[in-house]
C-alpha cells in the first residue's frame, strides 16, 4: 500500500506518521511512501477556492494513481474524506477527472478503517496505561462512517480504559480555516469538549484526526491541562518512545 | 456596519453583515449559551427518541427528499393547481414576487376592510419580509395594531426583538426577562413562573382574538391537490386567528406546496418529530377557503398570498435543495456554531445552518458574506435534516461562489494561489518547510509560539500554537529512521 501523510502531519506531527508506519510494518504490511506527495488540497477547497484545490488535487491523483498501490492509507479521517468523498464534487464538471477521482477514492482508507476492515486486525497487541476518551473527527464519523472500528481497537489495548463522554458527537471546533476565521467561536466549541473531557475523568484524549488533536491540544495547554493527546497510531505504536 | 442583534423588526430585508462581531459577543454570554444548550439537549433527546420509535424513519426521509425533488421540478404546475383549488372554494390567491408586493396586497386589503386590529399566528415568511413593521410604516393612516398571538412571538414582539430560533422564538430569553416584558405590558409585576405568564397572556390575547378584523397565519404546507393550507402548532392560537376574524390571510412561501394529501402525511410525520420530538403537534389545522354557506364559522374572505421573494431563482440550480426545508429547526439544535452563538448572531430571520444557506441565496452574497463561513462543516446539520438537505455541501458551494465572484477578497485569493503553487511542487514544498522552520524561531518562547502575525492572530490568542517539528516525516523517512527495537528498519 501507499502511505499518504498529510502536510501538517509531515511538518508538525511527524511522529504520527512514524507511528503509522511502525504499526503497519509490525503487522507485515509493506509500506511505500511516494515522495512526490504534498497535500490533498482541503484548505483551499473548504474555503471555496475550488480552482486552487483542483490544482493540488490533480497532483495528488498523479502521485497516488499507480496501479501497484492497492490501497492508499492515511492517518487522518478528514484528509481521507477529502479524497474519497469530496474529490468527486471538486471535479464534478470534468467527468474524466471525476472518474479518476472516484477510482482512486475507492482505494483510500483511513488508518483505523484499514486496520479493522482491510487487514482484519484482531488483537492490537499493544498496551497503554490510562483512562481515555476517543474523539471521532466529524468527517470520519459522518462521511466515512468509521466510528466503531477505532473504538473496538482501543478496547483491545491492554491497560487502557475507554470512557464514555458527554456530547461526544459534537465537533471540536477546528474545521480548518473556520478556526482561523472565527477563532472565538472555535475556542468556545473546544472548551465545551474540554469540559466534557474533564467530567469524564479521562487523562488521555485519542483520535484518528491529527488536526482535531492539534486544535484541542492547543486549547488544553492554553487552559492549563496536562491531558495526554495521542493519535490512535501512537497508542498502538510498537516502538513508542523511540524515534 | 454590523447590524445589531435585537433591533426591532430586523429581518431578512435588513442588513445581516457582521456575524463575526456578534458571535464574538455571544460566545461570552454564558446565560444565552446555557439556555441554548439546555434547549438543544432536550430537543435532540426527544427527537432521537421519537425518530427511533419510527422504524421507517430513514425511508421516510428519503421519500421526503424525493417528493420535494419532484415538486420543485414542476413547481409552477403544482402552484397553479393549488391556486385553482383555492379559488374554486371562493378564496383569493395572490402571487407576490417579493415582500414589497405582499405588504402592498395586505395593506390594501386592510384599507378596504377598514381594519384596525390584525392578529397573527407564527409565520417565518412574514418575519422574512418584516410584514408587521412595514405595514405600520407604509400604511400609517390606517393606524393598524398588529398582534402576534403565539406566546413566544408575542413576547418577542413586545420586547422589540426578532425571534432567535425557527421553532422556539424566545430561546434567547430567560424566564425572568420574559416576566419583565409581560409585566410591563400588564402594568404590574408578574411572577416569573410559566403558569402565571401563560394565564396573563391568555387573558390579554383573548380580547385581541375576539376583536380582530383580519387574521394572518403562515403555512407549513400547502396541498396542491385539494388547495388546503396546513399549519402545525402547539398553542391553538392559530385556529382562533384563522377562524374568528372575518378575513383570513395565509402567507405561504411557494416552496411549501406538496402535490398530494398522501405526501403531506410523510412530512407531518417528520415535522413534529424533528422539531420538538413530539409525534404530532397538538394542533394541525386545515384551511381550504372562506366559510361555506352552510358552515357556522370561518372567515368571510380567505386570501392565500404565495410568496416568492427570490425562491424561484433557485429552481433547477445547484442550490435548489435549499428549498426543500420544512423549517423544523433540527439543524439549528445540532449545530455546534448555533449552540455557541444563538440565533441573533446570524442577523437574519433564519439562523443556524439553514439560515447560513438561504440568507445569502435570498439576500445576496455581499450582505450575508460571513454566514457561509459560520460552520465548521461538521455535517451534523445534514445528518439531522429530516429532508436530507446536504447543508454542508451547499455551504461549500456558497463559499465557492464567493471565491469566484471575488467576494472572498484579494488576500485570500493570493494566499490560496500561493498554496496551490507550493503544493503542486514537492521541491518547493520542501524548501518552504525548511524556510518556515527558520523563521518560526523568533516567534517561539520556551519552545511555544505565543503570537502569530496577520490572519492567524486570533487563533494564536486562544490556543497554544503547534510549531514545526525539527525534522519532517519526509526527512525521517529518507534518512531511514523509522525503526524500533526488534522491528524492521526501512
Ligand atoms: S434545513 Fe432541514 S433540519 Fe434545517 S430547518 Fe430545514 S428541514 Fe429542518
Amino acid at each position: 500500500m501507499a502511505l499518504f501523510v498529510p502536510c501538517f502531519v509531515d511538518l508538525i506531527r511527524p511522529e504520527v506518521g512514524v507511528a503509522t508506519v511502525r504499526v503497519l510494518r509490525s503487522l507485515g504490511v509493506e509500506v511505500v511512501y511516494p515522495e512526490g506527495q504534498t497535500c490533498c488540497g482541503q484548505p483551499a477547497f473548504n474555503s471555496g477556492f475550488f480552482d486552487e484545490a483542483r490544482g493540488v488535487a490533480r497532483r495528488f491523483l498523479d502521485v497516488f494513481e499507480r496501479e501497484d498501490f492497492d490501497y492508499v492509507v492515511c492517518p487522518s479521517g478528514s484528509c481521507s474524506t477529502m479524497v474519497s468523498r469530496y474529490y468527486p464534487l471538486l471535479f464534478e464538471e470534468t467527468p474524466e477527472e471525476r472518474g479518476r477521482a472516484e477510482a482512486l477514492g475507492g482505494r483510500v482508507r483511513e488508518f483505523s478503517d484499514f486496520l479493522a476492515n482491510v487487514i482484519g486486525m484482531e488483537d492490537p497487541g499493544a498496551s497503554y496505561s490510562g483512562r481515555a476518551v476517543f474523539h471521532a473527527g466529524c468527517h470520519q464519523r459522518r462521511e466515512l462512517g468509521v466510528l466503531e472500528e477505532p473504538r473496538r481497537i482501543l478496547r483491545g489495548v491492554s491497560g487502557l480504559e475507554l470512557l464514555d463522554w458527554e456530547d461526544e458527537e459534537l465537533c471540536c471546533g477546528f474545521g480548518g480555516t473556520f478556526s482561523v476565521k472565527m477563532p472565538e467561536v472555535s475556542a468556545a466549541m473546544a472548551d465545551q469538549k474540554i469540559r466534557a473531557l474533564e467530567k469524564s475523568g479521562a487523562d488521555t484524549l485519542i483520535s484518528c484526526d491529527p488536526s482535531c488533536l492539534l486544535h484541542l491540544e492547543g486549547r488544553l495547554r492554553r487552559t492549563g491541562h496536562d491531558t495526554r493527546v495521542l493519535h490512535l497510531a501512537q497508542v498502538l505504536d510498537p516502538g513508542r518512545g523511540e524515534v | 456596519m454590523a447590524a445589531k442583534a435585537g433591533r426591532p423588526g430586523e429581518g431578512l430585508e435588513s442588513r445581516v453583515e457582521g456575524f463575526n462581531e456578534r458571535a464574538r459577543v455571544a460566545v461570552k454570554d454564558e446565560r444565552l449559551r446555557s439556555a441554548v444548550a439546555v434547549h438543544s439537549k432536550n430537543t435532540i433527546r426527544n427527537r432521537n427518541a421519537a425518530l427511533s420509535a419510527l422504524p421507517d424513519a430513514p425511508e421516510l426521509r428519503e421519500r421526503a427528499y424525493r417528493i420535494k425533488q419532484e415538486t420543485m421540478a414542476n413547481l409552477d404546475r403544482h402552484l397553479e393547481r393549488m391556486a385553482s383549488a383555492v379559488e374554486k372554494r371562493g378564496g383569493k390567491v395572490f402571487f407576490a414576487n417579493d415582500g414589497e408586493e405582499a405588504v402592498r396586497y395586505i395593506g390594501e386589503l386592510a384599507r378596504r376592510r377598514g381594519a384596525k386590529l390584525i392578529t397573527k399566528s407564527k409565520s417565518m415568511a412574514t418575519e422574512e419580509i418584516e410584514l408587521n413593521r412595514r405595514l405600520q410604516e407604509e400604511y400609517p393612516e390606517l393606524g393598524l395594531e398588529i398582534v402576534e398571538t403565539d406566546l413566544g412571538e408575542w413576547i418577542a414582539q413586545l420586547a422589540g426583538e426578532p425571534p432567535s430560533h425557527i421553532v422556539a422564538p424566545i430561546l434567547h430569553m430567560s424566564r425572568h426577562r420574559a416576566a419583565e416584558v409581560l409585566s410591563e405590558e400588564a402594568g404590574h409585576p408578574l411572577p416569573p413562573n410559566v403558569e402565571d405568564l401563560v394565564y396573563f397572556a391568555r387573558e390579554r390575547l383573548r380580547q385581541k382574538f375576539l376583536s380582530a378584523d383580519i387574521g394572518i397565519t403562515g403555512a407549513n404546507f400547502g396541498v396542491a391537490e385539494t388547495g388546503t393550507v396546513v399549519t402545525a402548532t402547539n398553542e391553538g392560537n392559530e385556529g382562533l386567528v384563522a377562524s374568528v376574524p372575518s378575513v383570513h390571510v395565509a402567507v405561504m412561501g411557494i416552496e411549501k406546496v406538496v402535490p398530494r394529501l398522501e405526501d403531506l402525511a410523510v412530512f407531518l410525520r417528520l415535522l413534529a418529530r424533528s422539531a420538538t420530538g413530539q409525534k404530532m403537534t397538538v394542533y394541525t389545522d386545515f384551511v381550504s377557503g372562506p366559510k361555506g354557506e352552510d358552515e357556522p364559522d370561518g372567515p368571510e374572505e380567505f386570501h392565500l398570498v404565495l410568496l416568492d421573494n427570490g425562491r424561484s431563482s433557485l429552481l433547477g440550480g445547484e442550490f435548489e435543495e435549499a428549498l426543500y426545508c420544512i423549517r423544523c429547526g433540527a439543524c439549528l439544535n445540532v449545530c455546534p456554531v448555533y449552540r455557541q452563538t444563538g440565533g441573533h448572531a446570524y442577523g437574519s430571520t433564519y439562523s443556524g445552518p439553514i439560515g447560513a444557506v438561504i440568507t445569502p441565496l435570498l439576500k445576496g452574497d455581499e450582505e450575508a458574506k460571513d454566514l457561509p463561513h459560520a460552520s465548521s462543516l461538521c455535517g451534523a446539520c445534514w445528518e439531522a435534516c429530516p429532508v436530507g438537505i446536504p447543508l454542508h455541501e451547499l455551504l461549500l458551494r456558497l463559499r465557492r461562489r464567493q471565491a469566484e465572484t471575488g467576494i472572498s477578497g484579494r488576500a485570500q485569493r493570493l494566499a490560496f494561489d500561493a498554496f496551490e503553487f507550493g503544493m503542486r511542487r514537492p521541491g518547493l514544498y520542501g524548501i518552504g518547510a525548511k524556510a518556515a522552520r527558520g523563521v518560526q524561531g523568533p516567534l517561539l518562547r520556551d519552545g511555544v509560539a505565543r503570537s502569530l502575525p496577520g490572519p492567524l492572530k486570533g487563533w494564536a490568542e486562544s490556543r497554544e500554537i503547534p510549531h514545526l517539528a525539527e525534522k519532517s516525516f519526509r526527512e525521517l523517512w529518507r534518512e531511514g529512521r523509522i525503526w524500533w527495537r526488534g522491528g524492521k528498519n526501512s
